[in-house]
């Protein structure tokens, strides 16, 4: 379904929402093209192609607020879905800070961010299996004890959506996504298998890393875990890669918006206007970025999305608000409404500032120490900052990468983890929405043997 | 069928079900998979789903949003040797579901497969509901959420904020497969869960409790499944984390309390038995079948077949029958969790375990219902018996790395043992272990088998469907505990 027809479909059921008694309304209505491909050991696994199609809505009568959404889009399930909503209108109560955005705030004009590459929607299911065959050929190739495979996938989507308010907002605009992952097993002593992997991920075909780069990336991930052992419990210095550092980013995403503050779910409640890291932190949710991952010209209220510095040489300067969370903390929304139908606030693409360190130096300016390439678990409570998982990567000796680490767990509340960062490398790669270049915290308490 | 639904049920008929708009029999089915197998494979199946959720949110007082969805579409799939073809459709106008088979066919290559006669199967019926909550009027739902909130404001004046809410769910799904197989099911889900949010001196803390499963409203006359009992439990945990300290990090006893911690099979040992994962050699439990996996106190099942649970399956989303699977029995390992695909590897029947979320996916092994059975040990023994350790009573959730059998699961209520009692409640904290190494230091196992209460997801590539775990109050006689404080 193109963007015209998305368009009509919108006005279509906004239309009828009023007519049948809502007082406000807004209606978001998606289309798009997914493929996927796995293959494992030079062998198609699995091709998945398919059309989807979506609409939801938000429906006020007064401040009673309801939603609802169907990707069944005849004549009955469009019906079904105007009248579900009306009618759960009256099952909720009256909310006093419901409501649309003021129509002033609402963005009138909005930047083209270059978010559609009409390549990626090109790229056929044999095209597809080429590329993921070629990357987990580099890896099994790269190095004699990859001696199995999890297997390659390459995915792309392609698609568009429009929303409409009945506080006078249009807008709508269409992206891509393309991506390949590449995950090769290597075996390890006691009948332990080891495996990691790499990825790249781009709105722009020809940005992705090259297939082989991939694959040899995967391949040295991996056989470097071999003999991985368990390290003695201790406190240590402890080095975040990029993908490691990311996921400590999305924990702290999490405490910034504007319904975790009022819910009072998070440790940064009443902390705007303090210092909450070190100063070597400045954090940015910058939608507005040319292709970035997680860009995009409006928020989810239709007001025009903004570059947001949240955490400005350590020093927490907003959190993220939409239209709601704004009313319920008495603040101005900071254009940063995640989803078009639900409440709540998010990021868009949300990342640590690089520094000026290089990944080297901050390896080798550290005697002895943890490096954590990926962790596991969801051992972060976001109202206390409490914060324990799973880790996996090697022991730094003498500013070298000196043997590999497994089963251990790195533990810090967050206040403290935050303030003692102590190194920020230069390596931002904004393959993802939330990104990281390398960090190092000066020292954690790491649970061994 | 052995599910049926009488015409009070109407509006939750999928549009493919028998007399609606889009009905799919087994003439037409067959007419799809044959031209999903035109161009040759081994096998195809088609499956038809329509999803109704709904939920309603509480947060400061007042039911603040009530939401409906719908999700509808058919998958067909075509496998030729380990190679599968996929392709979905939301429209199910019939040239769009000649399309969706076409788009799947072109995994294959050589001549048409012959489709069997397709007759429709009986299947056991393990969640019959009297009403599916789903259609119960939304104020007695709302009504619910009202009094999780004044109960839990009323339980303790420390409880700042409460919130709230209730997610249901009816799916029905429609099999039909190349072999002949057509198979039907309904499947009804609830929900239910609190969390509230504790203040004093400074200090914050939140505690939640939930449950539900493949029932209807009836589950709140359960004891102890009230909605004021979820909001007392909620506070009550709230409470006791107030003045929780830091947990000690290290190798140490750890007593895992019965129910919830089943957490820890459905990691340590699950995940890696699904077949899939053995089939291909990259689980550390590749190639153990027979060996010794875990202590002899151990027997571990995946039971599908249980009356209710949030796991339960009268049919896997191939259509084969949810059954009870013997993974480890005695310590030694027995045999892996199987979908179709893994099933014809290992020359086994299938276990009813090839599951998917949704239309929009191809089905994987995945558990149901993943239970470490009963031991001998009083649970007052154990804990007696602990020098100095770590008591686990709640859980945020877990994560395993396949191929090496390391696993993580988070606790969100934790006490610390001495000399056999329990005393400081503990800070947030992770375990980590690895699994046959976790399980082979299991040296005493409760008398106490509990189910945990329906509430667990589990996700695997991407795919979510609804699980349930159980065990007995569990010793594990080491175990790395991921605390902060050294020493102490």
């Amino acid at each position: 379904m193109n963007q015209e027809k998305l368009s009509t479909l919108v006005e279509d059921v906004l239309s009828r929402l009023l007519k049948g008694g809502a007082t406000d309304a807004k209606v978001v209505a998606r289309a798009g093209q997914d493929l996927s491909v796995r293959v494992r050991m030079d062998e198609t696994e699995l091709v998945e192609e398919a059309g989807t199609q979506s609409i939801s809505v938000r429906a006020f009568k007064g401040q009673r607020i309801a939603t609802s959404s169907t990707n069944d889009l005849t004549a009955v399930g469009l019906a079904r879905l105007v009248s579900d909503a009306l009618e759960l209108c009256d099952l909720s109560q009256e909310d006093p800070s419901a409501g649309l955005p003021d129509p002033a705030e609402l963005a009138k004009s909005y930047p083209d961010l270059a978010l559609y590459d009409a390549a990626c929607g090109s790229v056929t299911a044999a095209e597809a299996v080429a590329r993921a065959r070629r990357a987990e050929k580099a890896a099994r190739e790269a190095d004699a004890r990859i001696t199995n495979s999890e297997g390659a996938s390459f995915g792309r989507t392609t698609g568009g959506f429009v929303m409409a308010t009945s506080g006078g907002f249009r807008g709508g605009y269409h992206g891509s996504y393309a991506s390949l992952s590449v995950s090769p097993v290597a075996a390890d002593e006691g009948g332990k298998n080891r495996t990691s992997g790499y990825w790249s991920a781009r709105r722009v075909l020809a940005k992705l890393e090259d297939e082989e780069a991939v694959g040899r990336e995967a391949a040295r991930r991996t056989v470097a875990l071999l003999g991985a052992r368990k390290v003695p419990t201790q406190e240590a210095p402890v080095v975040f890669d990029p993908d490691a550092a990311r996921s400590l980013l999305g924990s702290f995403a999490g405490c910034i918006t504007g319904d975790a503050i009022y819910r009072r779910s998070s440790f940064l409640i009443d902390k705007l206007g303090q210092s909450v890291a070190s100063d070597l932190v400045t954090i940015v949710d910058d939608p507005l970025i040319v292709s970035g991952p997680g860009s995009k010209p409006f928020d989810g209220d239709g007001l025009a999305a903004r570059r947001n510095v949240v955490v400005d040489k350590g020093v927490l300067q907003t959190y993220l608000l939409d239209t709601y969370s704004a009313r319920k903390l008495g603040m101005k929304s900071t254009g940063s409404a995640a989803s078009a139908t639900g409440t709540g606030a998010g990021v868009s693409n949300f990342f640590l500032a690089p520094g000026t360190a290089s990944h080297d130096e901050i390896v080798r300016s550290t005697k002895q120490g943890l490096y954590v390439t990926s962790m596991m678990g969801f051992g972060f409570n976001a109202v206390t900052g409490d914060f324990s998982r799973g880790a996996l990567g090697y022991w730094i000796e003498n500013g070298e990468l000196a043997f590999p680490v497994s089963e251990i767990t790195i533990s810090l509340n967050f206040q403290e983890l935050l303030a003692r960062i102590d190194a920020v490398g230069d390596d931002l790669d904004l393959k993802s929405g939330v990104a990281s270049p390398t960090i190092r915290v000066g020292r954690m308490t790491i649970a061994g043997s | 069928m052995s599910n049926t639904l009488d015409a009070s049920t109407a509006p939750l008929r999928a549009p493919f079900a028998p007399g609606g708009p889009y009905e799919i029999d087994p003439e037409r089915a067959r007419k799809l998979l044959e031209i999903a197998l035109r161009r040759g494979g081994d096998h195809a199946d088609l499956f038809a789903e329509f999803a109704l959720g709904a939920s309603l949110v509480l947060d400061e007082g007042i039911v603040k949003s009530a939401s409906r969805g719908v999700s509808l579409g058919v998958g067909i799939r075509v496998r030729r040797g380990y190679a599968a073809g996929y392709a979905y459709t939301e429209d199910l106008e019939w040239p769009s579901l000649v399309r969706c088979a076409e788009t799947a066919a072109q995994i294959a290559e050589g001549e048409a497969l012959a489709v069997a006669a397709i007759t429709e199967r009986a299947h056991p019926d393990r969640y019959r509901v009297e009403l599916p909550s789903v259609l119960a009027a939304g104020t007695l739902k709302r009504t619910m959420l009202l009094e999780a909130d004044r109960a839990a404001r009323a339980a303790d004046s420390r409880v700042q904020r409460v919130e709230a809410s209730f997610a249901e769910s009816f799916r029905e799904i429609l099999v039909a497969t190349s072999d002949g197989r057509f198979v039907r099911d309904v499947q009804p889900m609830i929900r239910f869960g609190v969390r509230a949010i504790a203040e004093h001196d400074g200090r914050r803390q939140a505690g939640s409790s939930g449950g539900g499963g493949r029932k209807g409203l009836e589950y709140f006359s359960e004891p102890g499944k009230s909605p004021e009992d979820h909001a007392r439990e909620s506070v009550r945990v709230a409470i006791a984390m107030l003045d929780a300290r830091e947990a000690p990090a290290g190798e140490m006893e750890v007593v895992l309390a019965p129910g919830d911690s089943g957490i820890l099979l459905h990691e340590a040992v699950g995940h890696g038995l699904e077949a899939d994962f053995n089939r291909k050699g990259t689980s550390n439990y590749s190639g153990r079948i027979g060996t010794p996996v875990a202590s002899s106190l151990c027997t571990v099942v995946d039971r599908g077949d249980l009356d209710h649970n949030r796991g339960s399956i009268n049919v896997d989303d191939e259509g084969n029958v949810g059954t009870s699977a013997t993974l480890i029995e005695g310590g030694t390992l027995r045999g892996y969790l199987h979908d179709e695909l893994s099933a014809k590897h290992y020359g086994l029947a299938p276990s009813g375990n090839g599951r998917r979320e949704s239309f929009r996916c191809a089905p994987l092994p995945r558990m149901t219902n993943t239970l470490l059975l009963a031991g001998p040990h009083d649970p007052a023994e154990i804990i007696k018996s602990v020098k100095r350790g770590v008591y686990a009573q709640r859980f945020g959730g877990g994560q395993v790395d396949i191929a090496s059998g390391d696993f993580v699961f988070s606790i969100s209520e934790a006490y610390l043992i001495e000399d056999g009692k329990l005393t400081a409640p503990l800070k947030d904290v992770n375990l980590i272990g690895n699994g046959p190494d976790a399980l082979g230091k299991v040296t005493m196992l409760g008398n106490d088998l509990q189910v945990s209460d329906g509430i667990w997801t589990c996700g695997k590539d991407g795919q979510s469907v609804p699980v349930g775990v159980g065990c007995p109050t569990i010793k594990i006689s080491a175990m790395t505990v991921g605390g902060t404080a050294i020493g102490k």
